[in-house]
């Protein structure tokens, strides 16, 4: 126990609720012995999923002098991660410079402005690849200043979630999951949660959402195909892809904030209706769908734009 | 003269890797169906069945968002430049 006031904002990273939908699986068609239970990430104090891969990355760096005293955290992100770097390194004392496609938007700016990050854009037609590539150069031309967090390939991003997220889930279901569910993005999450739930149970099965097509409008998901892969990614771990629609996506997200009272991200609308086709199939199970982030932050996108209204 | 199409990354599987193309249209509506004249299957991507520009993709016209123009019936000239992006708020 620490005394009073020693509490540090990063010790709320993780732990997160696991909560049960109540109404939208059985109106879609599940068995009632099919539970749909929702890992809520936006009950992290980043509000996402991001805050564990980017407080393991930068504890581990610092652990072991790859991030020193004068150093800026710098990294490529479209949204949570660099959220999570900004409040974390604000936390710590770091300097944040993040690259993000100028197709952003001013919102998105705004958050991370708040946070005191130096902000980078890149070419909005060379979406989050061309940021990519302007961050390695950019670590590349200036080590010394820079850690290049690099969320795509840092180990520990998978190692968040295998001593984090999986532990949690494998002891608030009491062992008793039988599918997980996770978009991929970095794969961080699949990657790391879905190695700790096999060496429990290799009968659990890993079910990877993704978009239908490389062009889609899912933030923070990737289509694997047609990307650049992430260096953590192993496809052979994963036991079945699902493929969904953004419309359809951007629809669960918006039955979910009404139905169910989870005010969610378009991510979260992917996964969870990945989660429902694949309770649809089951006559019990225990299936849990990992929600990365809150709808707050997408107040300006279509997500939740009023249908067929002019944009102001 | 004609009108520009700026193409993002991942439409240009259909545009032999072209980050952009020509085309000779008056509205944004005709523009892109010219598009897809020359690169097949594109505007199914861009577009509902109906012509409505897909709710999670932002059309632009030297920089303004095509919505608050009349959507796919935005009129356009010669010199103009459009841009299509996946809306997003951290940019895809």
């Amino acid at each position: 126990m620490r005394s009073i006031g020693q509490e540090r904002l990063t010790d709320r990273v993780g732990n997160t609720p696991l909560i049960g939908l109540e109404r939208l699986p059985a109106r879609m068609g599940t068995d009632p012995a099919v539970s749909i239970l929702i890992k809520a990430e936006w009950f992290n104090p980043g509000g996402s999923v991001k805050d564990r891969a980017a407080l393991r990355i930068i504890e581990d760096a610092l652990a072991d002098g790859r991030l020193r005293q004068g150093m800026t955290i710098m990294d490529a992100t479209s949204g949570n991660t660099g959220i999570a770097y900004a409040m974390i390194g604000a936390a710590r004392g770091f300097p944040v410079t993040l690259v993000l496609p100028g197709s952003c938007s001013e919102e998105r700016k705004r958050i991370l402005h708040a946070y005191g990050v130096n902000l980078i854009l890149s070419d909005p037609y060379e979406g989050s690849d061309g940021a990519i590539i302007l961050a390695r150069q950019m670590a590349a031309e200036d080590p010394e200043k820079y850690f290049y967090a690099d969320q795509y390939s840092s180990p520990s991003n998978l190692f968040a979630h295998y001593d984090g997220t999986g532990p949690e889930i494998l002891a608030q279901t009491n062992g008793e999951i039988t599918h997980f569910v996770a978009c991929l993005g970095t794969s961080g999450t699949m990657m790391g949660t879905g190695r700790r739930l096999k060496e429990y149970n290799p009968a659990i099965q890993l079910v990877a959402v993704q978009p239908d097509d490389q062009f889609h409008g899912l933030e923070g998901l990737k289509h694997m195909d047609s990307s650049i892969v992430p260096a953590i990614y192993d496809p052979s771990l994963i036991d079945r892809f699902v493929e969904v629609q953004t419309e359809e996506s951007y629809d669960m997200a918006r039955r979910l904030a009404q139905e169910e009272g989870l005010f969610v991200g378009q991510s979260a609308g992917a996964a969870v209706l990945a989660a429902i086709r694949i309770g649809q199939e089951l006559d019990s199970g225990v299936v849990v769908v990992l929600v990365p982030d809150g709808g707050d932050k997408y107040l300006s996108t279509a997500l939740w734009r009023p249908d067929d209204q002019p944009e102001q | 003269m004609a009108i520009k199409v700026l193409i993002p990354t991942p439409l240009r599987r259909f545009t032999n890797d072209q980050a952009s193309a020509e085309v000779n249209a008056s509205t944004v509506g005709e523009a892109l169906a010219a598009l897809d004249a020359q690169f097949p299957g594109i505007q199914a991507r861009i577009c509902e069945p109906d012509g409505r520009i897909r709710r999670f993709v932002n059309v632009f016209v030297n920089g303004s968002d095509v919505r608050s123009l009349g959507g796919a019936n935005a009129e356009i000239k010669d010199g103009d430049e459009i841009g299509i992006i996946p809306a997003m708020a951290g940019g895809q």
